[in-house]
C-alpha cells in the first residue's frame, strides 16, 4: 500500500528527487504536506496539490494508489 | 488533423499549425496570442529560459481552459500548443488561436486563455542570466489558486 509523491521546479531540486514512493497513506493532503515539511525542511505553504491531476483541498482524503503532485506557484505562458 | 487541440510540446510550435486547427466555415474572426522569450526583465538579462511542466496534467488543464471557454463564449473553437525545454531570446513559448463567427469574442476568449494558463497549468520556467538562476513563480502576479480552490494557510 503506497502513494507516488511527484515534485516539480524548486521543489524537486529542494528535495533531489522528482519521485518518491512512500509506504505509508496520510489521512489527507494536509497531513502529507506536514509531514512532507517536516521530513525535508521545505515550506509547502504557497504549494498547490494535485491528487491524480486533479487540484485538490487540504481536507482531501488520500487512498492507497493516489499520486500525489506537489504544484508551486506556476509561471507558463 | 492528428494533432490534439490541447497540447504540450518539446519541439519548435508551428504558429499556422496551431490556426489550422481552429479554422473552419463558421469562423469569421481567428486571434493569435503568441507568447515569446523576452530578453530583459525589470533591467536584468535572460540568457535563455528552461520550461518544466507536469505533461499529462497541463495537457488536461488546457483542456479544462477549452471548456471554460466554450462554457463562456459557445460558438468558440480553441487550440493551445505550449513548448517546454530550453528556450532561447525570441523562442515561441506557447501559441493561443480562438477562432468565433464575430471578432470581439475571439479577442476577450483568447485573452482569457492566456490568464488562465498563468493561473492553473502546472508549467514553470526558470530563468538562467549570467549570474544565476531562479525558478519563476514566487512573484505575486503569478501566484496561482484553480478557481474557488484556495489552498495554503494564508487563504484560510
Amino acid at each position: 500500500m503506497m502513494i507516488t509523491l511527484l515534485f516539480f521546479a524548486h521543489l524537486q531540486e529542494a528535495i533531489g528527487q522528482e519521485r518518491i514512493e512512500m509506504q505509508y497513506v496520510p489521512q489527507t493532503v494536509k497531513e502529507l504536506k506536514q509531514q512532507i515539511e517536516t521530513r525535508y525542511g521545505i515550506d509547502l505553504r504557497h504549494v498547490m496539490v494535485a491528487v491524480n491531476e486533479e487540484y485538490a483541498r487540504e481536507e482531501q482524503q488520500l487512498k492507497p494508489g493516489d499520486t500525489v503532485a506537489f504544484i508551486p506557484p506556476v509561471s507558463g505562458g | 488533423m492528428s494533432e490534439p487541440l490541447f497540447m504540450i510540446t518539446e519541439k519548435p510550435i508551428s504558429i499556422e499549425k496551431v490556426i489550422q486547427k481552429v479554422i473552419r466555415p463558421e469562423a469569421g474572426a481567428i486571434t493569435t496570442f503568441i507568447g515569446t522569450v523576452r530578453e530583459l526583465t525589470n533591467g536584468k538579462r535572460t540568457l535563455f529560459l528552461q520550461y518544466e511542466a507536469y505533461v499529462t496534467m497541463a495537457e488536461k488543464m488546457l483542456a479544462q481552459i477549452g471548456k471554460e471557454i466554450r462554457e463562456k463564449w459557445p460558438e468558440a473553437k480553441v487550440a493551445i500548443t505550449h513548448r517546454i525545454g530550453k528556450l532561447d531570446i525570441g523562442d515561441i513559448a506557447v501559441v493561443i488561436a480562438v477562432s468565433t463567427p464575430h471578432r470581439n469574442d475571439a479577442y476577450e476568449a483568447n485573452r482569457y486563455a492566456i490568464e488562465r494558463i498563468k493561473q492553473i497549468v502546472p508549467i514553470w520556467k526558470k530563468e538562467h542570466w549570467e549570474d544565476g538562476t531562479e525558478w519563476v513563480g514566487n512573484q505575486l502576479e503569478t501566484k496561482a489558486y484553480p478557481t474557488g480552490k484556495p489552498e495554503g494557510e494564508d487563504f484560510i
